[in-house]
C-alpha cells in the first residue's frame, strides 16, 4: 500500500512537471475561462451524453466529483474536445449496471483529451478510440475491482487507427486482455503509467514508431507486449523502444478468453516481442517474472496474408536490471523448461527463423547485457514445432548493430520533456 | 450547454413558425429550409413529410420503400420513406448506397405490435430516425414518440422503451429497447471520413416495393434516380430456402453486419469484412482469430470454424445479449433466432478442410 501511495505522489509530481502549459495542474472551479461543472442532479448519463453530443471544437466538458453509475456507453465524436474530471480517484463513472453499448466511453474524434477521470467495470472495453488523432489520455484510471477475471472486459484503454497517440499518468487495473493497448497505430508514446492484474500490462500491436518509458508493469500475466498480427488492415509493426521500465513479478494468471492470442502468454513473463521489426529493450527494472524476463517467439499459427512476416527480427536487449525470474516456467514453456533442467534464464528466443513456403530469413537479435544474464535459444527453427528437432543453444547471437529509432515527438506534447 | 440547445430549438421553432404562418398554414410538402437547417428540427412534424401528426401519410414528394433483406432491429417493425427534392436525382450506384442530392432525407420509423403475428392490430410507433444530406454530407437525427403516437421529439441521446411483444414466431418477449443517441447512428453509418445511408443500394432495393411497383423503376420513373442500368444486382431473399445457404448467410451478413465490418466501417480494425462484396475467406472470418475481442471469443479459436457452429465466435456473439459480447453491439438487445439459425446452418455445410 505504501508504495501505491508513494507512485500515486511520484505520479501527480510528474504529471506537474512534464504537462505542458495549458495542463499544468488539473484546474479547480475557480480557474478562469473554463465552462461550470456539468451538473451532478438527475440522469447524469444523459446530461454527459447530451454534453458530448453538442459540445463544440475547443469546449472542455467538465465533470463533477462523485460516483455515477451509467447504464450505457457513452461516445464523443467532436474534433478538439477536452474531457476533463475531478482527478481520477474523483470522478468514478461506474458501468457495473451497463446493459448497452460495447465499451465505457468511445471517441471518434481527432484532437481529443480525456483527462483526470475514471472509469470503472465496463462490460467490454474500458475507453476506446478509433480513428482518433492526436489523443491524449492523461491522470486516467480503468479498473476492474476484485480478483482477475475472465468476465472484466478486455482492454483498458485502447486506441486504434490513430495517428499521435499520448498516454500518460494512466492506471489500468482488471483487464482480461491489456490494460493499456495500442493497436494499429503510429507515433505512439506510453509513459508514467502503471498497469497491474491485466492479462498484458501494455501491449503495443501491428503499430509503428512507439515510446513505452517510466511505467510500472507489475503482477499481469505478461508485462509489456510488441506484437504484430496477420489478416488486419495494419500489419508490419516496427520501431518500438521500451525503456525506463519496472517490469515487476508479472506473476498473475493467465485469465485471457483462450481464443485470444494473449491467451497464449505465460504467466510470468516480463517483455515478449512477437513477430515485430527494430524493437529495443533497454535501461529497465526486470524482477521476478517466473517464466522469463525477456521472450522473443514468431507467431506460431498458420497464416495466409502475404504482407505479414511471423519473425521478431532486429531486436535490441541491453543494459537492463535483472533480478530473480525464470524460477517456474508457466504456460507452453513449463515442459520445455523441464526438460532443460526446470528453469529459464532472462533472456529467452524460440529460435525460428522460417515459416512455411518462405526461405530461413537472418532475425538479427543484440543482447548487449553483463555476461551473467543468461540467454536461452529454444531453436524451434520453424513451426510447427517438431520436437525431435528442437536445438537449444546458450550461446548468445552475434547480432549487427540495429539503429535506434529517433525519440518519438507529438505534437500535442510540444514543450514537455 | 443544455441552455443553448433549448434555446437554438426555440429560434428554429419561431423561425419555422414564421416561414409557416403557423399551425394553419403547414404546407403539404416538406420545407427544404427546415430539412438544411444547421440545427435539428424539435419535432419531426416540422419537416412536414407527413400529412399528419401522426407519420403515417407521407407528403407528396416523399415516397414509401422497403427493402429486401431488413436488419434486424429487436423485432421492431420499420416504416421508410425517402424525400427527393423536386428537380433533384439520386445518381445510381451498383455496389454502393445511391448518390441522392444535398436535400434528400431518409426517414425510417420503428413501431411494435403487441402480437407481431397480427401486425396492424394494436401497432404503435417508438422512434423515427432522420438521416438528412446536408450541404457538407449527411447527418442523422433520433426522434422518439410519445406514448399517444401523436408527437415525435429530438432525442439525441437516444433512450430506451419497455416493450412487449409476441414475436411472428410465437415468442413472448420483453425488450429493452434502445433509441439509439446521435453518435451510435453515426457508429453504424460511418464511411471512412464520410457518413452513408446503408440500406437504399440496388441490391436492397431491386425488387417489388409497397406500391407493388419494381422500386428502382418507380423511381427512376419518378425523376428521383439517374443512370439505372437494365440489369441491376439483386440480393437473394434471405428467408427463400430455395435460395442457396451460403448466399442467404452472406446477404444476412451484409445487412446486418456489412456497414461496420468492412474496410472502411467502424469495425474496420477487427479485419472482419462482411459486406457482400468481400471475397477472401479469412476475411469474412474463416480460420481467422479474433482481433480484440476480448471475452466476445468465448471459449473459441476463430471466427467461423468450418463446419463447427459451436466453436464458431460469430455464432457466439450473434447469440448473446450480454454488453462486451453481443454482435451487433448497438440496434439489438435481443437475439435474432432466425438469423443465427441460418448462419449456424450455413457454417455447419463448410468442410472443416477450408480451415488455412
Amino acid at each position: 500500500m505504501k508504495f501505491q501511495v508513494r507512485l500515486a505522489v511520484g505520479c501527480a509530481a510528474l504529471a506537474l512537471a512534464a504537462c505542458g502549459p495549458k495542463d499544468a495542474a488539473i484546474p479547480g472551479d475557480a480557474t478562469p475561462g473554463l465552462p461550470g461543472v456539468l451538473s451532478a442532479e438527475g440522469d447524469f448519463g444523459s446530461t454527459l451524453q447530451l454534453a458530448l453530443i453538442e459540445a463544440k471544437p475547443g469546449d472542455t466538458i467538465r465533470l463533477p466529483e462523485g460516483i455515477f453509475m451509467l447504464d450505457t456507453g457513452l461516445s464523443l465524436d467532436v474534433d478538439g474536445v477536452t474531457v476533463l474530471g475531478a482527478g481520477q480517484d474523483k470522478t468514478i463513472l461506474d458501468f457495473s449496471g451497463q446493459t448497452g453499448a460495447g465499451e465505457g466511453l468511445l471517441v471518434t474524434a481527432d484532437d481529443v483529451t480525456l483527462m483526470a477521470f475514471a472509469i470503472r467495470d465496463t462490460r467490454g472495453d474500458g475507453i476506446k478510440s478509433k480513428g482518433s488523432d492526436r489523443i491524449t489520455y492523461r491522470d486516467l484510471t480503468v479498473d476492474w475491482p476484485g480478483e482477475p477475471d475472465e468476465e472484466n472486459g478486455a482492454y483498458g484503454v485502447y486506441p486504434v487507427e490513430s495517428e499521435d497517440v499520448l498516454i500518460e499518468n494512466v492506471t489500468v487495473r482488471g483487464a482480461s486482455d491489456a490494460g493499456i493497448y495500442v493497436g494499429q497505430s503510429h507515433n505512439i508514446i506510453v509513459r508514467n503509467s502503471i498497469a497491474e492484474y491485466n492479462v498484458a500490462g501494455i501491449e503495443i500491436e501491428n503499430s509503428t514508431n512507439a515510446d513505452v518509458y517510466g511505467n510500472v508493469a507489475r503482477d499481469n500475466a505478461g508485462g509489456i507486449l510488441v506484437f504484430d498480427l496477420p489478416d488486419l488492415p495494419m500489419v508490419g509493426g516496427h520501431s518500438t523502444r521500451i525503456f525506463n521500465n519496472q517490469i515487476v513479478h508479472n506473476n498473475t494468471r493467465n485469465f485471457a478468453p483462450v481464443g485470444n492470442i494473449v491467451a497464449g502468454v505465460p504467466s510470468g513473463t516480463g517483455v515478449i516481442v512477437l513477430a515485430n521489426r527494430n524493437v529495443h529493450v533497454f535501461d529497465n527494472d526486470f524482477a521476478d517474472n517466473r517464466t522469463a524476463h525477456v521472450l522473443l517467439t514468431a507467431y506460431g499459427e498458420p497464416f495466409t496474408d502475404a504482407r505479414y512476416n511471423p519473425l521478431p527480427r532486429d531486436i535490441v536487449v541491453r543494459n537492463n536490471r535483472w533480478t530473480g525470474g525464470g524460477e517456474d516456467p508457466q504456460g507452453d514453456l513449463t515442459a520445455v523448461a523441464q526438460a532443460l533442467g526446470g528453469t529459464l534464464p532472462a533472456i529467452v528466443t524460440d529460435g525460428v527463423t522460417k515459416w512455411p513456403g518462405a526461405e530461413a530469413a537472418r532475425v538479427n537479435i543484440v543482447v548487449d547485457e553483463d555476461p551473467a544474464v543468461g540467454f536461452l535459444n529454444l531453436g524451434v527453427g520453424a513451426y510447427p514445432l517438431d520436437p525431435a528437432t528442437l536445438a537449444p543453444s546458450t550461446d548468445r547471437p552475434r547480432g549487427l548493430a540495429v539503429a535506434e529509432p529517433g525519440a518519438v515527438k507529438l505534437p500535442q506534447d510540444a514543450g514537455a520533456e | 450547454m443544455k441552455q443553448f440547445a433549448c434555446l437554438a430549438a426555440a429560434l428554429v421553432l419561431l423561425a419555422a413558425c414564421g416561414a409557416r404562418g403557423g399551425e394553419a398554414a403547414r404546407s403539404p410538402g416538406p420545407d427544404l429550409s427546415v430539412v438544411l437547417a444547421e440545427t435539428p428540427a424539435p419535432t419531426l412534424a416540422d419537416y412536414g413529410f407527413f400529412k399528419d401528426a401522426a407519420a403515417e401519410k407521407p407528403a407528396d414528394g416523399v415516397v414509401a420503400y422497403d427493402l429486401i433483406n431488413p436488419l434486424f432491429s429487436d423485432h421492431a417493425l420499420k416504416h421508410r420513406f425517402v424525400f427527393v427534392p423536386q428537380g433533384r436525382t439520386a445518381a445510381y450506384s451498383d455496389t454502393a448506397a445511391m448518390d441522392f442530392p444535398v436535400g434528400t432525407a431518409l426517414i425510417k420509423t420503428f413501431a411494435f405490435a403487441p402480437d407481431l403475428r397480427t401486425p396492424e392490430v394494436g401497432q404503435y410507433k417508438v422512434e423515427t430516425r432522420v438521416l438528412i444530406r446536408k450541404e457538407d454530407g449527411w447527418a442523422a437525427f433520433p426522434y422518439a414518440w410519445n406514448a399517444a403516437g401523436t408527437v415525435a421529439t429530438y432525442a439525441p441521446t437516444g433512450g430506451t422503451r419497455k416493450v412487449s411483444v409476441t414475436t411472428a414466431a410465437g415468442a413472448s418477449l420483453v425488450i429493452d429497447y434502445a433509441i439509439p443517441n446521435k453518435n451510435q447512428c453515426k457508429t453504424c453509418h460511418q464511411d471512412g471520413e464520410a457518413v452513408l445511408p446503408i440500406g437504399p443500394k440496388a441490391r436492397n432495393l431491386n425488387h417489388d416495393g409497397p406500391a407493388g411497383v419494381n422500386q428502382l423503376v418507380d423511381w427512376r420513373a419518378r425523376g428521383m434516380l439517374d443512370g439505372l442500368p437494365g440489369h441491376p444486382p439483386v440480393a437473394p431473399a434471405i428467408h427463400d430456402v430455395r435460395l442457396p445457404v451460403a448466399d442467404r448467410a452472406r446477404a444476412y451478413l451484409d445487412i446486418n453486419c456489412g456497414h461496420c465490418h468492412k474496410a472502411t466501417g467502424s469495425a474496420s480494425n477487427s479485419g472482419l469484412w462482411l459486406d457482400s462484396g468481400e471475397t477472401s475467406p479469412v476475411h469474412i472470418g474463416v480460420g481467422k482469430h479474433p482481433t480484440a475481442a476480448g471475452r466476445g471469443a468465448g471459449d473459441s479459436l476463430y471466427v467461423i470454424a468450418p463446419g463447427a457452429p459451436d466453436q464458431s465466435i460469430m455464432v457466439y456473439r450473434m447469440a448473446s445479449t450480454e454488453p462486451g459480447v453481443a454482435m451487433p453491439e448497438l440496434g439489438r438487445t435481443v437475439v435474432d433466432e432466425d438469423g443465427v439459425a441460418l448462419v449456424r446452418e450455413w457454417i455447419a455445410s463448410m468442410d472443416a478442410a477450408e480451415l488455412p
